[in-house]
């Protein structure tokens, strides 16, 4: 009995390891503006609800800028500030209101985007 | 002309500012042009205020590009406002609050009367089928409790699971969830657990939730307290400006206020948008901006900024920047910007935070493992316990909020000081500063040389001679010229005629005025001309040079008639100022291009000890690389433009602006008012700030390090405590409420003055 019970937490454990660790996300392209081959701005709406980012995990185009376009459905104040530490720019989302989030074009590389406290995360991997 | 829009339920209604349109005739062919487009019902152009309404459901870029396409340019009002924005954002905030206040109610109305009973000694057992029943009936109410007060964390860490990535939510989810389908387990199948472990916690599931709730509530309410600065900035921008158009005086919202737009700003009202003073003249309050206490006065060819308050009189100024250009739009801009940025202080917490709730979860299963397989019986009842209270107590948020919430109030309370921070690498850097270098000119020294002295030989008048000397001067190039010039202008001094005007290289000018001979220059002007000083006259051009003055002699027809000295004042508070910073511990270097004795002079003066003279523009930064060389964090002060390579290579450059400059690009940070006091604000306020963030980090390692094994049960083998889930989750509430409120006490900073 004991044996059984000592088995299941520790598979639960590597199941949380693999679960949130080792894991690797599906990215979500960002589509070219008005569908256009040839454009040089990507365009990816995310909304912000329930603790999470959706998509989450968003990959790009290599000198590509991008138009994110969030839409905040949280009402808590936790949502309400996306963050891209490294392009060093913010935006306050409103409630139940779209804003563009304009980025300007990136060097290959994994971008992280979250909130203040970071219980909203997400990336952007530029390809 | 305009047609009448009729009253149309279609709620479609947009209102596009026009530019360009400068005749009547203009009127028609807009109108013409949006009603062509496909949707629009009515197009109605208000002249006099440029702008027009468009009824029908149509995209707005498309309206534009109708009136683009016909050579006007066209905006949208419908970008609200920052103002707009806010309050949106504050009725969201009360009715979010009012919900969580709400969902604390139904948690603790369940969940007190249940713990009551239990510390009264009511049995929390399952014993008989009496109490199966009544227990069965209350884990239904505490489902309902769950689903009403609840929900959003179980939505949340469901949504989150799915994602792969865990947060606050998925901790109260799993630890409320798991104290009750335990007690379920407990009352549907008593049989299933050993009858010492046949226990219930429904109270606990409720408490949880009911604290939690009411913790979230207050912490909102706290964090609403820390943008205060930002609000009251945001507050600044005046609603209407009074435009005159066509002869006309209108009042019209500012964000119609167009570039060039004369606009009127009487007594008492606030300028609405920046620009140009062309008419009439009054002082303005500017404090709300600078942090310059006294007010400013201003008349034609002056700047005014949006945001600051007319006091006494009546001005008309061009519209120079409006909307987003404004230097109050973009200070706001840039004070958001560094209120979102991380200091790298906050790195380790972020880094931390990635790993937190996952690493929580393996610890409340290691933990129940370890109870399960070592603890005393019921050792199944002290499994579930540990696990939910370590489930409940780890606290990310605490961790997560700890740094932004005290940048959040640093970066505004530098702002409400006239002094604007870049970035919280900016804020870090400042506080750990162990050197200043002062740059002289327009830092230490107000910039503009003045006339200071005139000593009279002969009997004639101050001004007179002024008169006379500015009239000789008026046709030099050198930069002191220009000083004796200004003075003169500044008491409507006339210039006279000037016949036969020479300048001597390296000497002074000469010139006949009223056919009097005139030399005006350096000693050795006068010792060339045969001139005559006395003793005395040379000991006072001694003392004035030594006053950090350039000291002038001024002769007519062959007599010595005044000593003139001419000197770029030293700002009044820059010694007091100064005094601060070396109060502080910083090493305090002064720059200047001046020569050795001069800039002696001044050093002395302001009570610097170390200088650097007769520095070209181009070695400043050299010097900055010597200091850091030796192993100092090296600030550099500025004005931002003639020194931007070193403001860059400083660890922290500091950009004197004039109250307009706001985006001066090679500073880390930007002091709106001319003051020294600002940089020691600066730096006062960095170093609170980011003591504060010390105390947050700290409290927050602490109550999770602390708490963490607590929860686990690690003081039960020795003192048989076990920390109650309740208790835990009351902790939870509070710790980042207790975060939030730490940061909000950075309000009452005040910086010492003088």
């Amino acid at each position: 009995m004991m044996l059984t019970v000592n088995l299941l937490g520790l598979g639960l454990i590597a199941l949380i390891v693999w679960w949130f660790w080792l894991y690797k996300p599906k990215l979500v392209k960002a589509k070219n503006v008005q569908d256009k081959e040839t454009s040089n701005e990507g365009e990816i709406t995310v909304v912000v609800e329930d603790g999470v980012y959706q998509p989450a995990h968003i990959s790009i185009n290599e000198n590509n800028s991008v138009r994110i376009n969030f839409i905040r459905k949280d009402a808590s104040p936790c949502a309400a500030t996306v963050v891209f530490p490294d392009l060093d720019i913010s935006a306050e989302l409103p409630l139940n209101k779209p804003l563009v989030v304009p980025l300007p074009a990136m060097n290959k590389g994994l971008y992280a985007f979250h909130c203040q406290m970071k219980m909203y995360s997400g990336s952007l991997l530029v390809e | 002309m305009s047609k009448i829009i009729e009253t149309d339920p279609d709620p479609l209604t947009q209102e596009l500012i026009i530019e360009g349109a400068g005749c009547a005739s203009c009127v028609g062919k807009i109108e013409t042009a949006l009603n062509e487009v496909k949707g629009v019902k009515h197009a109605a152009m208000n002249f006099a205020l440029r702008t027009v309404t468009v009824a029908g459901s149509v995209d707005t870029a498309q309206l534009i590009q109708a009136v683009e396409s016909i050579g006007y340019n066209a905006t949208s009002t419908q970008n609200s406002s920052d103002e707009e924005l806010l309050d949106e954002k504050e009725v969201a905030e009360q009715k979010y609050y009012h919900k969580l206040m709400m969902q604390m109610w139904v948690g603790l109305g369940l969940g007190v009367p249940l713990m009551v009973y239990g510390l009264l000694g009511g049995s929390m057992t399952v014993n008989s089928p009496l109490e199966r029943g009544v227990w069965l009936f209350i884990g239904l109410l505490c489902v309902a409790v769950m689903f009403f007060a609840g929900k959003h964390f179980y939505v949340g860490a469901y949504k989150s699971f799915v994602n792969h990535s865990a947060n606050m939510d998925t901790l109260i989810a799993l630890g409320t969830g798991t104290a009750w389908l335990y007690s379920m387990v407990v009352v549907i199948d008593p049989l299933f657990v050993p009858e010492m472990a046949r226990h219930v916690y429904f109270e606990a599931t409720a408490m949880i939730i009911g604290l939690i709730n009411l913790g979230l509530a207050l912490e909102m309410k706290a964090r609403g307290r820390t943008s205060e600065a930002i609000k009251r900035l945001i507050g600044l921008q005046a609603k209407t400006a009074r435009v005159i158009r066509d002869q006309q005086e209108v009042d019209i919202a500012i964000a119609q206020v167009l570039l060039n737009d004369s606009v009127r700003v009487r007594p008492g009202e606030r300028v609405a948008v920046d620009g140009v003073v062309f008419e009439g003249a009054t002082s303005i309050d500017e404090s709300m901006l600078t942090g310059e206490p006294m007010p400013v006065k201003k008349t034609a060819g002056d700047e005014v900024v949006a945001g600051t308050i007319n006091k006494t009189g009546s001005i008309v100024f061009k519209a120079t920047r409006v909307g987003k250009d404004t230097a109050l739009a973009q200070i706001i801009n840039m004070v958001k910007r560094a209120q979102n940025s991380k200091p790298p202080i906050g790195r380790l917490a972020d880094l931390i935070s990635a790993y937190f709730v996952p690493v929580i979860m393996i610890i409340a299963i290691a933990s129940a493992m370890v109870w399960l397989n070592f603890g005393p019986e019921p050792s199944i009842a002290f499994a579930v316990v540990s696990a939910t209270t370590v489930l409940i107590i780890a606290c990310p948020c605490a961790l997560g909020l700890a740094t932004p919430m005290s940048v959040m109030v640093g970066v505004g309370k530098a702002a409400e000081a006239g002094v604007l921070i870049r970035n919280g690498e900016a804020l870090q850097t400042s506080s750990r500063i162990t050197a200043m270098v002062l740059d002289k000119t327009g830092t230490i020294t107000l910039g503009a040389p003045k006339v200071t002295d005139i000593l009279v030989v002969n009997d004639m008048d101050d001004n007179i001679i002024l008169g006379i000397i500015s009239s000789l001067e008026a046709g030099s190039e050198h930069p002191l010229a220009q000083a004796i010039v200004e003075s003169a202008s500044e008491k409507n001094l006339a210039l006279t005629k000037v016949e036969a005007f020479k300048a001597i290289a390296g000497r002074g000018v000469q010139g006949i005025v009223n056919s009097d001979n005139l030399f005006f220059g350096n000693e050795m002007l006068m010792l060339e001309q045969d001139i005559a000083l006395n003793k005395d006259m040379i000991a006072s051009a001694q003392q004035l040079a030594s006053a950090a003055k350039t000291p002038m002699y001024f002769a007519i027809n062959g007599k010595l008639a005044a000593i003139m000295a001419v000197s770029d004042p030293i700002k009044e508070d820059s010694v007091s100022a100064i005094q601060r910073l070396q109060g502080n511990g910083i090493r305090v270097v002064m720059l200047t291009g001046d020569n050795q004795v001069k800039a002696k002079a001044v050093a002395e003066k302001v009570g610097i000890n170390e200088f650097f003279a007769e520095v070209l523009p181009e070695d400043k930064s050299t010097k900055i690389a010597e200091l850091q060389a030796q192993g100092e964090i090296v600030g550099m002060t500025g004005d931002g433009i003639n020194d931007a390579p070193a403001l860059a290579l400083a660890n922290v450059g500091f950009a004197i602006g004039t109250g307009t400059d706001v985006a001066i690009e090679s500073a880390d940070v930007t002091l709106m008012r001319g003051s020294l006091h600002g940089l020691a604000d600066a730096i006062a306020i960095s170093k609170a700030t980011l003591r504060n963030i010390k105390q947050n980090l700290f409290g927050a390692f602490i109550y999770n390090v602390a708490g963490v094994p607590f929860a686990a049960g690690i003081l039960y083998p020795f003192f048989g405590m076990l920390l109650s889930p309740v208790i835990a989750g009351a902790a939870m509430a509070f710790s980042s409420l207790t975060v939030v409120s730490n940061a909000n006490r950075l309000r009452f900073f005040k910086p010492k003055e003088h």
